[in-house]
């Protein structure tokens, strides 16, 4: 019975998604595509979602990954843009000062001293480098990049930005293992947490691929990107969206999302940017495509994304086989149990 | 502000956002793993009660219908804890999903616990009150409640495999053909170690028994998980969950040889044979808890295994087409 009703859920045609959670005429399923090509990394999304939603501050720690002190999704930073030194051209820009391996090479051991291997991020400051060295976040400063090693130390220089946020997945694990039903499908075919319902059990926090949800430490429950639920009621366009000065970030109908992200893609690849790809686009991966479309520049794994992640509750049917199979054979070794014993004692 | 250790994790071999984890460090703390040992627990003594009522065992059903109660207020309390809101635990009983292993979970205690509390209640009754009529009645009823909590330890000796795997804890994830198995192997041996510890041994056959198969049970699909693990295999050998699983090997195997030589004999020797089961399957409990969270920590357990998959996809592509 478990395993009929996860394969009925998974097979759900995407774009059937509010219908087939019960909604008899829902609205078309919305939802965003965040061109990261034109991001300027300005956090205006950050901001904005953080005025509109009310979203609890989480301290101010300067991270040491160039100009991210966000650091990653979580219960209280519900758009996160990541900023990526690499050394390769980007254009007809000149050369520049990379430093993603030099500061890397810093911020990662203390990572994983980190509380939660840095889950955390941005709420907590990393802990210093072993002797107590202190990182050189190489800002402010009154001279030029470089200034001090010569222009013969530039190389290639090229900067990503992307505004992450939650994937809005069509199979999302988050709202699969809610055992409260506080996660719930909106009629606008995004994911929502209803906060007079969870009990912060956590179960969300592992069940989400992307590292997105997260448990507040200040309320005890889970927090995630509503898609400014409350504004779609209103037929508004959700925070982050209405605040990008660039339309990096893109809110609509999913149909047409995808469409646009189609042209966008086929314009870049004419023009040459030939490293473009979109992420989330495919009903077929592994969490039936993302309500939250993306254009990346490089692979989702250099902006902290799973290159193809797969919805936990497609192992469901297999893992409830095994564990079948395993409560069968714990059955048999208790009856077996019994049967040797009063054998044994047979004179 | 923690100190950093001197040997840090070596350069991740995938490319990675300053290193960063890729998916969330679970919030659950200690007594998830404490749970999964209590829950384990509670399940195989419940059995072994049952069937010792069945067989009229009166002491080791006496002291395994105890265990059993204990261990599961033990694990009530123990999940109750760990949630970020504790007055709002009986939202959990709201709905039933299948695709929710911790809401099967919640349906499949609520069908064990009162039977389990009955035929405790019944056990903790006085000896001069046992002729009364509400006492036999409860007698009657606890005993039918009893078998039928007995009826249902199976799942909950094992649906706690399911919980863990079916998350994206790269640790968890990946074991979910064996985990099970080895759950299942080690409720069995806390449990027939529980009923050697608290029973005599002329009564205790069946719960040496019992505990013999577990651990056996337990060791050989702890040795086959093992040996199937892909990059994994770091986070199950190293650092506190790689000393606490190598623990749980020798421990169970100890207790499994003193179970077969030692318990039948000796009142002493079942009791230490016994407490090595016992804390075999709790280390075994938290070995396999930590070795998850501990994968969540470094992208490369997240992000190797979905290169390799997309690699192999593209492989088959360009075979077919």
């Amino acid at each position: 019975m478990t395993s009929d009703a996860v394969t009925r859920e998974l097979a759900e045609p995407p774009d059937a998604l509010a219908r087939a959670n019960g909604y008899d005429e829902p609205p078309p399923r919305v939802g965003f595509f965040t061109d990261t090509s034109v991001c300027i990394g300005c956090k205006a999304c950050e901001v904005a979602c953080k005025e509109w939603n009310d979203v609890p501050d989480d301290g101010l720690d300067l991270l040491g990954m160039s100009f991210d002190n966000t650091g990653m999704l979580g219960a209280n930073s519900w758009r996160h843009v990541a900023f990526v030194e690499q050394r390769r051209p980007a254009g007809q820009q000149g050369d520049g000062w990379a430093l993603l391996d030099e500061m890397t090479a810093e911020v990662e051991p203390r990572l994983r001293a980190a509380p939660r291997g840095g889950s955390e991020l941005g709420t907590t400051p990393l802990p210093t480098a072993p002797g107590g060295a202190v990182q050189d976040l190489g800002m402010p400063t009154f001279t030029r990049p470089g200034d001090g090693t010569g222009a013969e130390t530039r190389t290639d220089f090229r900067w990503l930005m992307e505004s992450d946020v939650c994937k809005h997945c069509t199979h999302a694990g988050c709202l699969d293992v809610c055992p409260t039903g506080a996660l719930f499908r909106t009629e606008f075919g995004t994911v929502v947490v209803q906060q007079d319902i969870c009990n912060g059990c956590g179960y969300c926090v592992s069940g989400c691929p992307y590292g997105v949800i997260d448990r507040s430490p200040l309320d005890g429950r889970a927090h995630k990107c509503t898609l400014c639920y409350d504004r779609l009621h209103d037929g508004l366009t959700p925070a982050c969206a209405k605040a990008c000065p660039t339309e990096s970030i893109q809110f609509g109908d999913l149909d047409e999302l995808r469409e646009r992200a189609d042209r966008r893609l086929a314009d870049l690849h004419q023009q040459g940017v030939e490293e473009a790809q979109l992420y989330g686009r495919d009903p077929g991966d592994g969490v039936g495509g993302h309500g939250s479309l993306f254009l990346l520049l490089d692979d989702p794994e250099v902006y902290g994304m799973p290159p193809a992640p797969v919805v936990p509750t497609r192992y469901a049917p297999q893992i409830w086989r095994r564990v079948g199979a395993a409560a069968g054979a714990f059955a048999l070794a208790a009856i077996g149990a019994f049967v040797s014993a009063a054998v044994g004692n047979r004179p | 502000m923690s100190e950093l250790p001197e040997n840090a994790a070596p350069p991740a071999e995938a490319r990675s956002y300053y290193g960063r984890p890729v998916i969330k460090a679970p919030v659950w703390e200690w007594p998830v793993p404490a749970y999964l040992f209590t829950g384990g627990l509670a399940a195989g003594t419940a059995v072994l009660a049952a069937g010792a009522d069945v067989v009229g065992a009166g002491r080791l059903r006496r002291a395994c219908w105890l265990g059993s109660f204990g261990a599961l207020l033990s694990s009530i309390v123990l999940l109750v804890a760990d949630l970020g809101r504790p007055e709002r635990f009986h939202h959990m009983l709201r709905v039933a999903k299948p695709t929710s292993p911790m809401s099967m979970g919640t349906w499949l205690l609520t069908a064990f616990g009162p039977g389990v509390a009955a035929a405790a209640i019944w056990e903790l009754l006085p000896e001069r009150w046992r002729s009364s009529w509400p006492a036999r009645l409860l007698r009657t009823v606890s005993r039918g409640v009893g078998l039928a909590s007995a009826a249902t330890a199976p799942g909950v000796a094992t649906y706690t495999a399911a919980l863990l795997s079916q998350t994206a804890v790269p640790g968890w994830q990946e074991v979910r053909e064996e985990l099970p198995f080895v759950f299942a192997g080690s409720a069995a041996a806390s449990g027939g170690g529980f009923g050697m510890v608290a029973a005599p041994p002329s009564e205790a056959g069946p719960a040496r028994a019992f505990a013999a198969i577990g651990a056996a049970g337990e060791l050989v699909a702890s040795q086959v998980m093992e040996r199937r693990m892909g990059l994994i295999r770091e986070v199950y050998h190293h650092g506190a969950a790689g000393r606490r699983r190598r623990g749980a090997d020798l421990l169970t195997a100890a207790g499994l040889a003193g179970t077969v030589l030692a318990a039948p004999r000796s009142r002493i020797g079942a009791a230490v044979s016994g407490i090595a089961l016992l804390a075999g399957s709790a280390l075994q409990r938290f070995g396999v808890f930590e070795a998850g969270v501990e994968s969540t920590k470094d992208p490369r357990y997240v992000v190797v295994p979905q290169r390799q998959a997309l690699e192999a996809a593209g492989r088959d592509r360009a075979v077919s087409g």
